[in-house]
C-alpha cells in the first residue's frame, strides 16, 4: 500500500507530523525509555502474574512466618502468615496498578468532557460547571479521597470510585483553560462563522489541539493517583485482606519492622519505583512536547 | 486593593457553602444508619427511634443542613458517638498537634526546596541540576508512609535514636520544647517534609531557570551587574510564587496528614480521622473534615492575596 511507504517517508523526517515527532523525541530520551521499560515490565508482571509466581499467593504456613531475604525457596522472605513475598508482590502489581491507574483513565475522559463543555460553551454553563469543580478542588486531594472512601466503606469499587472523583476537578480545570485559549484562535472563529455545528468544531479543530496538554498534565497525575491508592489500603480502606496489594502489604506487615524489617519494607519500594517511573515518564513526555509545566 | 480583597473573599464564599454541602452529605452517602455502630443490634425499635431524635436524624434533609451549619458557626461540631464528647474539643488539641507537626515540615520542605531548586536552576543542565533535580523528584514520587516506616526501620529499630511513634511520655497533653519530646516530632516532621521539598524545589529551578533567561537579566549583566546583584533580581522575582506555593502546600500536608499521622500515632488530627473512620463516628469524621476543609480554603485565600501584595504584576482586580 502507498500510505505504508508514506508512513516510512514521514517518520524518518521530511515531514513528520506533531505526534510522531513527539515519540521519537520521547524515544532520544533515555530516562523517559527507561521508566517506560520499568512500566511495561509491572504491567507484564501483573498480566503473567500466575507464570511468573513461584508459588500460592493467599497459602502460606504459620511454621515459616516471616523469613529474612534469602531463605532458601523463599528468595524475598515470607509475610507474617507466612506467605511468600516474592509471589505476592508480583501479585501486588495487579490490584496496585489497577487501583492506581484505572481512576485517572475513567477522571481523563470525565473531567475533559466537563472541562471541553465548559470552555467552549463558555457563559453560564461554564460558570455551573467550573463553580462545582471548584467546590471539590478546595479539598486537599489526600483529605477528599479518605473523606470519601472513609465514609463509602472499604472494599476495591469504594476506593476506585472515591479516587476517580478526587481527579476530576484537577483534570477539568486545565481542560476549561486550554479549551478557552484556543477557542479564541481564528481558526475556530473561522469554522463557526462558516456555519459548523458546535459538536463538528469540537471533534474537528479543538480536541486535536487540547487532548495533547490534558493527557500530559493526567499521565503527571498517575504516580499520585498510585500512591493515593496504596495509602487507602495502607490506612484498610480500599483493598481488603487477603488480596495481594503492596499499599496493604506493608499495612500487615508494619508490625513486623522489629522482627524482619528489610521485608516489611519490600511493597514500598515496589510502589516507589512504579511511581517514579510513571513521573520521569510524565516529564519525558511533557518536554517532548515541548510543554510549559 | 481593598476592592480585591473583597471580591477574592466574595468569591470564597459559595466555595465555603459548597464545601459545608460536601460535608454534610458525607453522612448520608454512608451506607447504613449512622448509629449502627453505637446502639446495640437487638435494641429496641423504640430506643432506635429516641436515638434518632436526639441526633436529629429523623427531620428531612434540608432542615438537617441549617440546623447543622447555625450549629457549626457557633462552634459547636456535635458529640462524637464513640466517645460522647464534643467534636469540637477532641479537634482542638488535635489540630495544634497537626499545625505543629505540618508548619515545621513545610519550613523544612521550603528551605531545602528553595536550595534544590535554585541550584538546579541556576547551573542549568550541569551535573549539579541533574542531582538537585533527581532529588527532587524523589521527593515528589516517593510513598511518604513508605518513607517514614523505612526512617523508623533506620533510626529507631536499628540505631536506636530517635522514638518510634507517639508525642512524648504524656501523649500529648503535657507538650514542651524540651528534648523529651521534640525528638519525637523529628522523624514524622522530617518523612513529611520531603513532599513540599519535591514540589517547591521543580517550581523554584522552573522560576530560576525563566528568569535568567530574561532580557533585563542579560541587560543588567551586560552593564556589569555582578552576580550577587543577579541573585538579588531572582530572588525579588521569584519570592511571591514560591511563597504561595509553601502556603498551599502547608494546607495540603494539614489535610493529608492522616497517613503520616498513621505511621507514627501522631495524636494529629488525621490520627483522629483514623479513628473516626474505623469506629464509625461519623460526626467526628464530619466535623474534622469540615474543619481541614475550611482551613484549606481560607489558606487558598490569605495565600492569593498575600501574593497580590507582594507582586505588583499579579492584578486581579
Amino acid at each position: 500500500m502507498s500510505s505504508a511507504s508514506f508512513e516510512t517517508i514521514a517518520t524518518e523526517g521530511t515531514s513528520p507530523g506533531y505526534w510522531s515527532g513527539v515519540l521519537r523525541r520521547l524515544g532520544r530520551d533515555p530516562v523517559a525509555m527507561f521508566a517506560l521499560l520499568v512500566i511495561l515490565a509491572m504491567v507484564l508482571m501483573a498480566v503473567f502474574a500466575p507464570l511468573i509466581g513461584p508459588a500460592d499467593p493467599y497459602r502460606g504456613q504459620m511454621l515459616r512466618r516471616l523469613r529474612p531475604i534469602g531463605t532458601p525457596g523463599f528468595p524475598l522472605g515470607t509475610d507474617e502468615l507466612g506467605r511468600d513475598m516474592l509471589t505476592r508482590l508480583i501479585y501486588g502489581a495487579r490490584l496496585s496498578l489497577l487501583m492506581g491507574v484505572t481512576p485517572v483513565f475513567i477522571a481523563f475522559f470525565i473531567g475533559s468532557a466537563i472541562g471541553i463543555t465548559a470552555g467552549y460553551l463558555g457563559g453560564k454553563v461554564n460558570t455551573v460547571l467550573m463553580r462545582t469543580v471548584d467546590v471539590f478542588f478546595a479539598f486537599p486531594s489526600v483529605l477528599l479521597a479518605i473523606a470519601l472512601s472513609g465514609a463509602l466503606g472499604a472494599g476495591i469499587f469504594n476506593g476506585l470510585l472515591s479516587l476517580t472523583i478526587v481527579f476530576i476537578p484537577p483534570i477539568a480545570r486545565i481542560a476549561e483553560s486550554v479549551t478557552t485559549a484556543v477557542r479564541k484562535i481564528e481558526y475556530v472563529e473561522a469554522a463557526r462563522a462558516s456555519g459548523a455545528s458546535a459538536l463538528t468544531i469540537v471533534r474537528v479543530h479543538v480536541l486535536g489541539n487540547v487532548i495533547g496538554p490534558i493527557f500530559v498534565y493526567a499521565t503527571g497525575l498517575i504516580s499520585v493517583s498510585l500512591i493515593l491508592a496504596s495509602g487507602l489500603s495502607f490506612l484498610g480502606l480500599g483493598v481488603k485482606p487477603p488480596e495481594p496489594e503492596w499499599g496493604l502489604m506493608l499495612n500487615t506487615l508494619r508490625n513486623a519492622i522489629y522482627v524482619q524489617p528489610w521485608v516489611a519494607a519490600l511493597p514500598g519500594a515496589m510502589i516507589f519505583i512504579t511511581s517514579i517511573s510513571f513521573n520521569l515518564l510524565s516529564d519525558g513526555l511533557r518536554s517532548a512536547m515541548d510543554l510549559k509545566s | 486593593m481593598l476592592v480585591y480583597v473583597l471580591k477574592r473573599l466574595f468569591y470564597t464564599l459559595p466555595v465555603a457553602f459548597g464545601v459545608s454541602v460536601v460535608c454534610f452529605l458525607l453522612v448520608h452517602i454512608a451506607p447504613g444508619d449512622p448509629l449502627t455502630s453505637v446502639l446495640p443490634p437487638d435494641a429496641s425499635a423504640q430506643l432506635q427511634a429516641d436515638m434518632r431524635k436526639i441526633y436529629g436524624f429523623d427531620r428531612p434533609l434540608i432542615v438537617q443542613y441549617g440546623l447543622w451549619v447555625l450549629k457549626t458557626l457557633q462552634g459547636d461540631l456535635g458529640v462524637s458517638i464513640a466517645t460522647g464528647r464534643p467534636v469540637a474539643a477532641e479537634l482542638r488539641l488535635a489540630l495544634g498537634n497537626t499545625l505543629m507537626l505540618a508548619v515545621l515540615a513545610t519550613l523544612i520542605g521550603f528551605v531545602l526546596g528553595c536550595l534544590f531548586g535554585f541550584v538546579a536552576g541556576y547551573f542549568r543542565d550541569s551535573w549539579l541540576d541533574k542531582l538537585a533535580s533527581f532529588v527532587s523528584i524523589i521527593g515528589v514520587s516517593v510513598p511518604h508512609y513508605w518513607l517514614g516506616m523505612v526512617l523508623v526501620i533506620i533510626f529507631s529499630v536499628q540505631l536506636n535514636w530517635l522514638p518510634a511513634t507517639g508525642a512524648g511520655p504524656g501523649g500529648s497533653a503535657d507538650w514542651a520544647w524540651d528534648w523529651v519530646h521534640v525528638r519525637h516530632l523529628i522523624l514524622p516532621a522530617v518523612t513529611m517534609s520531603v513532599i513540599p521539598m519535591g514540589i517547591v524545589a521543580r517550581t523554584v529551578r522552573a522560576l530560576v531557570a525563566d528568569i535568567l533567561s530574561q532580557e533585563f537579566i542579560t541587560g543588567q549583566r551586560a552593564k556589569g551587574l555582578l552576580d550577587s546583584g543577579v541573585f538579588r533580581h531572582v530572588v525579588k522575582n521569584a519570592a511571591p510564587t514560591a511563597l504561595a506555593v509553601m502556603g498551599l502546600q502547608l494546607g495540603y500536608l494539614l489535610g493529608g496528614s492522616i497517613l503520616i499521622e498513621t505511621v507514627f500515632s501522631w495524636p494529629g488530627t488525621g490520627f483522629l480521622l483514623g479513628q473516626a473512620i474505623f469506629q464509625r463516628d461519623l460526626p467526628l469524621l464530619q466535623g474534622t473534615i469540615l474543619v481541614l476543609a475550611m482551613f484549606f480554603v481560607a489558606l487558598n485565600l490569605l495565600v492569593d492575596v498575600v501574593q497580590t501584595m507582594l507582586d505588583p504584576r499579579v492584578q486581579r482586580a
